[in-house]
């Protein structure tokens, strides 16, 4: 297992490195329309062939990956801190305040994940323009995903809160947010890392759902969910398979982040 | 028992009311909800945009707005969804019959396939056997929910069984656990080793105490099967309820995507609850 823990590790830092030199592999950019070579295949000019409107799409490819490298780990921090500010401090307060708060957590729980994705992001204007929609589809993944794990952190933060030190520091003469923040916080830390790191090949899915739905990131961005888009045009899997060179690497990252993570799921249930 | 049921039922109402809330208040706050497209026709004049804007007067107030919708639910009027311009009511009944099916038959073959695997898993106890199905379950695990309804499609797959490979990865790692830890426990080793048959070891040993928490699974896989439900049928060309709720994400049909938020809320919080009596009956009858 370790061996294919440290050849995911490299996987991903390969194509995290790749992803991020995209503007020195492919300086012309994602946009760039070769109006001459449109729906072309594969090439030596074009690796990954071209769009129906004659964009390069390896490099479309590699800037899509890395804004879904990029912002999901984004989505994925926002997330673990709605988590650690709902779950944690609800845990450490306890009573009615825990109670709320997994109602709440309960409330949305209670929704499929990809219907609450849909009907959150219909709300939000969709003819923004390609930032905004990127801003906006990532914000959603990190103000929506924070549930399952504040439920995790509730629990460990109510442990926590009748626990020995606690009660030793509370004794001392240490109260309120100041008890939190040094004693509890520090020994959620472990749970937190946990949740953050298995939270972001979840929204990677995620972005790819929706940008297949078109509710995802708005063009000419690309990003994995956009790129996927275009398997709705085939019409049969083997007539033009460089298409699906988006699916394989989206589905090697996310494996990649299961084998990593194998050991953090443990930790965070 | 009956307690347990009232409980369930009061939790049930309590949350389902709540969401319509949470529901009514982003609808209300969504950019653009007190706008009309009328008030945008350049031959009406002030005094007849005034009048527009103050017959939605009532609707600002997101309380009133929500007390105003549940009477009218109450009274079996969902309201009119504004895409498609018809009844909520009539939409949500001609279309919940196939989402029902699609739904119902992707869990049974999710189910399966996965009891089967993790069961066959656990009695022929070859690493690469398990590392097999778990590969196998890990790369659906993997792939967008999405894609393999495209995938379905290109295949020419049926609907259902696209929902089902979307449930099964995720059915299949808890009850290969669950029948991993129940198989490797002493007195089950013993019961091998004593030669009793594996279907009695099945059904008098590991069934009983895997039963319950496996059962808890499913009414987590009715709610996975309901997401999976609206990219299969929005790309697979299903008119059901999914793709009601895709459409009217995709026209911004706020008050329609408000009653179907209400609607998939009740329905995944019953099967929440039947999954936890039934469980809850299962650990009574074995203690």
């Amino acid at each position: 297992m370790r061996v294919w823990r440290n050849v995911a590790c490299a996987v991903l830092i390969l194509v995290a490195g790749v992803s991020l030199s995209a503007n020195w592999i492919a300086p012309a950019g994602y946009a760039r329309q070769y109006r001459e070579a449109a729906d072309a295949g594969p090439s030596r000019q074009h690796w990954l062939g071209t769009d129906e409107i004659g964009r390069d799409r390896f490099a479309r490819v590699l800037y899509g990956t890395r804004i879904s490298l990029l912002l999901a780990p984004a989505a994925a921090l926002l997330s673990t801190l709605m988590a650690a500010l709902v779950g944690g401090l609800s845990g450490y307060l306890g009573g009615a305040w825990a109670r709320a708060a997994m109602a709440v957590t309960d409330l949305f729980l209670s929704l499929p994940w990809l219907f609450l994705l849909i009907t959150v992001r219909a709300l939000m204007p969709l003819n923004a323009s390609p930032a905004v929609s990127v801003l906006v589809t990532f914000m959603i993944l990190g103000l929506l995903g924070w549930t399952s794990a504040a439920r995790v952190l509730c629990a460990t933060a109510g442990s926590l809160r009748d626990s020995d030190f606690v009660r030793q520091a509370r004794a001392s003469g240490i109260r309120g947010m100041r008890l939190f923040w040094i004693h509890v916080v520090p020994n959620l830390k472990p749970v937190l890392y946990a949740q953050f790191w298995i939270s972001i090949p979840a929204f990677i899915l995620s972005e790819a759902n929706l940008g297949i739905l078109g509710l995802g990131v708005a063009e000419p961005m690309p990003s994995w969910g956009s790129l996927l888009k275009e398997l709705e045009g085939l019409v049969s899997v083997g007539e033009e398979p460089w298409k699906f060179v988006p699916l394989v690497l989206l589905v090697v990252v996310v494996t990649s982040f299961e084998i990593v993570l194998s050991k953090q799921e443990e930790v965070a249930a | 028992m009956l307690k347990r049921i009232a409980r369930h039922g009061m939790a049930l109402v309590a949350t389902v009311l709540l969401g319509g809330l949470l529901s009514a208040v982003l609808v209300r706050l969504a950019p653009g909800f007190d706008v009309d497209e009328q008030q945008l026709d350049p031959r009406l004049s002030s005094a007849s945009i005034l009048a527009l804007r103050a017959a939605r007067d009532g609707e600002r107030n997101v309380f009133r707005f929500y007390w105003h919708s549940l009477y009218r639910a109450a009274h079996g009027d969902l309201g009119n969804s504004i895409s498609l311009g018809q009844p909520v009511s009539r939409l949500i009944r001609e279309r919940a019959p196939l989402t029902l099916r699609l739904v119902g038959l992707g869990l049974l073959l999710s189910w399966a396939a996965a009891i089967a695997l993790a069961l066959s898993a656990a009695w022929i106890r070859a690493s690469a056997y398990d590392a097999m199905a778990t590969v196998i379950s890990g790369t659906f695990l993997c792939i967008p929910a999405a894609v393999l309804a495209l995938l379905s499609v290109l295949w020419k797959v049926p609907g259902a069984m696209a929902i089902g490979l979307i449930v099964f990865p995720r059915v299949y790692r808890y009850a290969r656990n669950l029948l991993g830890k129940a198989y490797s426990l002493p007195h089950i080793v013993t019961a091998r080793a004593k030669g009793l048959s594996e279907l009695r070891i099945l059904f008098w040993h590991v069934a009983p105490m895997a039963g319950p928490q496996i059962l808890a699974v499913a009414g987590v896989s009715v709610s996975i099967a309901i997401g999976a439900a609206i990219p299969v049928e929005a790309l697979c060309g299903f008119a059901g309820v999914g793709q009601l709720a895709w459409q009217a994400a995709l026209a911004r049909d706020l008050p329609l995507l408000m009653n179907l938020t209400i609607l998939v809320t009740l329905v995944t919080l019953l099967a929440n609850s039947a999954a936890d009596i039934a469980g809850h009956t299962l650990r009574g009858q074995e203690a």
